[in-house]
């Protein structure tokens, strides 16, 4: 059978399981769009494409499937280079196809040419540029190979137009044969073994359960080694509902936001048992004063992680599901007797732990008679009003961090936010991405103003589509994460942080974009307001949460302190004032 | 490529603690970017790097030689085997490897048969010259080269081009300490 170059590549991506692509089409990727028509894959027509970069990542993200984006060469290509590093930082299956200028005029600096093998060769985990047609179904199997196999990541297509119309014979290959990636999922039992033996002897460890523990598809796994050997369990920002925080050993977050229970038993901890995670800058604060008396269990997918911030006592790289399983099937007693009983008498610890529990809880105060309007108290209501299985996706800053405090994720696949690049913005696409990859379920954007002004266009995309997304913008009026560290590092000096409750009117821009619109401004609208929009299905709602512009986001460990420096609440802001460290 | 290349940092304020990796990578475009960018993004300095074809013209083989102060040897291992288009890669210890550098030189050659007198202990050759200039070839084990190249700067040494080492695990040698079975 004889097909062009974009015939080949529809079929390519029919055959590796596409259901949904998101894209814009545009000159050189033109030959593509046309059987585009003809393709059995839902094509969601986005009005940026960095919307349909996040959009993919969203899909990606409650799915476990990769996610797919088309864009055009040039401008197109460089929209999307926020969402390959996005993706690339946490670790997001992608498959992006740009379009390019034909062969013949690369390096001409012709009409949309961008070098974009070259701008994207450092965010992405492998990229193609298509030199010839018949390529076509051997490069598309291996992008969807490397981006979903390994630690996942984002991979890139790029296809110049005159490939596209060049006529190749069809066939699509039996497998992959790349010499050069050969990644490990199996364990190494010896690793497991001392692994044990230390999880045995610990007298207080802590269980550092990070993002790839959601790629590895290990939810069941974690709770299991967690019950078995008795072990409280923190949940990284990427690792958010992993481990339910109903759960009676789940400490919830750690890291610069996180509680303080969670925070100082990661201090305190003889023995950190990380899975999946990589020590990020966000979790350690200054990581030579970062849990100074542990010992080191790392699980990493991806090796480079070993001692890249923390020389770990026992290395394990593998599937961190894997890892998991072969730990809970070297600790568990071959006479099935209790398995603490084989383990180190950590009575102490635990009541230590449930002390700080009960000492310091997260905490705001909600003034009655309504005003001032705490976003953290719209978190709560939001988290009571909506089914327990409800998606939540939060662009980036201080919405985020509330969200991430304040909602109990007791179901794994349902919070989405960027953590790596921290890319504001990134809610409304990749909310619409969630509710593409899971229609049935509820999903609600948590957004901030400063966030929502970034992609809201999408909403046209999502109105358009009949995807019925929920927006919830906390408005305080401000880019609220960069006063709340004016305010504390900066001598409350405001620079350029304001930026107006009132304009946009954010009701008005939801009707113009075809969603329901509501306004809030005290707490007794909240639930009203909530109520109202979970009876809307037939197109977005978006609810403009007028809260309080001066709540801050507590607990805090200022940047590059230690995290025995914890900030719990307004009444420890003069001690950070004084800290005074350069924050980054 | 950042780097220093013109001997072994006699004005730096440190001697380089220089390791040699050698890396087998697909012959494919882009992939001499792909090593360099990473080198840049992570902070690894490049002290030299050295690439062609092997034997088989679908592989190249790449000697890197890095200044590793202040940088994890074995994280510049790891990063590079996560590229996919290398295949593998090995650290070369200098005791347990050969080593060889080629380095072309124009020199003051009033007095030839001293420049001669000079290369000729180090197995080199004059490959062209007119009354007063010569241009010299000189292969040698890189400490050596760093010998015969101050022993020229005195004839006024007017332009110099090394190409920076390649390498061999010794035939005696035991199996690498950073081998990644990739």
């Amino acid at each position: 059978m004889e097909l062009t170059g974009a015939q080949a590549l529809m079929r390519s991506l029919e055959m590796s399981g596409v259901e949904v692509m998101f894209g814009l089409p545009g000159g050189a990727i033109l030959p593509v769009y046309d059987p585009v028509l003809d393709s059995p894959i839902r094509h969601v027509l986005v009005r940026h494409e960095q919307g349909a970069g996040h959009m993919a990542q969203g899909y990606a993200h409650v799915t476990g499937k990769p996610g797919v984006a088309m864009v055009t060469s040039g401008p197109a290509a460089t929209n999307i280079v926020t969402p390959l590093c996005d993706a690339f930082m946490d670790s997001i299956p992608l498959v992006v196809v740009t379009g390019q200028v034909a062969m013949s005029a690369i390096g001409s600096d012709a009409f949309q040419e961008c070098d974009t093998t070259g701008i994207t060769m450092a965010v992405t985990k492998h990229n193609y540029l298509v030199t010839d047609a018949a390529d076509i179904p051997r490069i598309v199997a291996e992008a969807f190979h490397i981006a979903t196999t390994g630690r996942p990541g984002p991979v890139l297509i790029d296809l110049p137009k005159d490939i596209s119309n060049e006529m190749m014979t069809w066939y699509w290959p039996d497998g992959v044969e790349l010499p050069g990636y050969q990644p490990r999922s199996s364990v190494d039992p010896a690793a497991i073994a001392e692994a044990a033996a230390l999880i045995r002897t610990a007298q207080r460890p802590v269980i550092y359960a990070g993002g790839g523990l959601l790629k590895a598809r290990a939810a069941e796994a974690l709770r299991e080694l967690a019950e078995m050997c008795d072990i409280h369990v923190v949940t990284t920002l990427m690792a958010r509902g992993v481990f339910p925080d109903r759960h009676p050993l789940c400490l919830g977050m750690p890291g610069m936001h996180g509680n303080y229970s969670a925070v100082t038993a990661m201090q305190q901890a003889d023995l950190l048992i990380n899975l999946g995670a990589r020590f990020d800058d966000r979790v350690t604060g200054n990581p030579a004063h970062f849990a100074p008396g542990a010992k080191v269990i790392h699980v990493d997918i991806d090796p480079a992680e070993h001692g890249k911030v923390r020389v770990p006592d026992v290395a394990i790289a593998g599937d961190a599901r894997l890892a998991v399983e072969a730990l809970i099937a070297a600790l568990r007693p071959a006479d099935g007797s209790d398995t603490t009983a084989a383990m180190a008498d950590r009575s102490a610890w635990k009541s230590t732990i449930s002390g700080w529990q009960e000492q310091y809880p997260l905490q705001y105060d909600q003034p009655s008679g309504g005003h001032p309007l705490k976003p953290q108290y719209v978190v709560e209501q939001l988290r009571d009003h909506t089914p327990d299985d409800t998606i939540v996706v939060a662009g980036v800053g201080q919405h985020q961090m509330w969200a991430s405090q304040y909602w109990k994720f007791d179901y794994p696949y349902t919070w989405v936010n960027s953590g790596g690049l921290g890319t504001m913005g990134f809610a409304v696409p990749a909310a619409i991405g969630a509710k593409v990859g899971q229609p049935d379920r509820t999903v609600w954007a948590v957004d901030g103003d400063g966030c929502f002004q970034m992609t809201a266009q999408e909403l046209i995309s999502a109105s358009a589509e009949n995807i019925p997304v929920k927006v919830a913008i906390l408005n305080n009026a401000y880019l609220g994460m960069v006063r709340q560290w004016q305010e504390l590092f900066y001598a409350e000096r405001y620079s350029e942080v304001y930026l107006s409750a009132d304009h946009p009117d954010y009701v008005g821009w939801a009707e113009a974009m075809g969603c329901a619109g509501i306004r809030v401004e005290s707490a007794e609208e909240v639930v009203p307001a909530i109520t109202k929009a979970n009876s809307i299905d037939d197109r977005p709602v978006v609810i403009d949460f007028r809260v309080d512009t001066e709540e801050k986001v507590y607990p805090m460990v200022p940047a590059g302190g230690s995290n025995d420096d914890i900030i719990l609440g307004p009444e420890g802001d003069a001690d950070a004032v004084l800290k005074g460290s350069a924050p980054s | 490529m950042s780097g220093q290349v013109d001997g072994a940092g006699a004005s730096s304020p440190r001697e380089p603690d220089l390791h040699i990796f050698a890396a087998i990578v697909e012959n494919k475009f882009g992939v001499l970017a792909r090593i360099a960018g990473l080198f840049s993004r992570r902070g690894f300095n490049i002290f030299s790097l050295a690439v062609a074809p092997t034997d088989d013209p679908a592989y190249s083989r790449i000697t890197i030689v890095v200044d590793v102060h202040n940088t994890d040897v074995t994280q510049i291992a790891k990063q590079l085997d996560k590229l996919i288009n290398v295949i593998n890669i090995s650290e070369l210890h200098p005791s347990d490897s050969v080593e060889r550098e080629l380095m072309l030189a124009r020199v003051g050659a009033v007095d030839l048969a001293a420049v001669v007198d000079v290369i000729s202990e180090y197995g080199g050759e004059v490959l062209d010259h007119t009354d007063d200039e010569a241009i010299v070839s000189v292969s040698a084990h890189p400490d050596r080269l760093d010998r015969c190249e101050r022993q020229l700067r005195p004839f006024g040494l007017h332009v110099l081009q090394r190409t920076g080492r390649i390498a061999l695990r010794a035939l005696d040698a035991s199996e690498p300490a950073v081998g990644m079975a990739s």
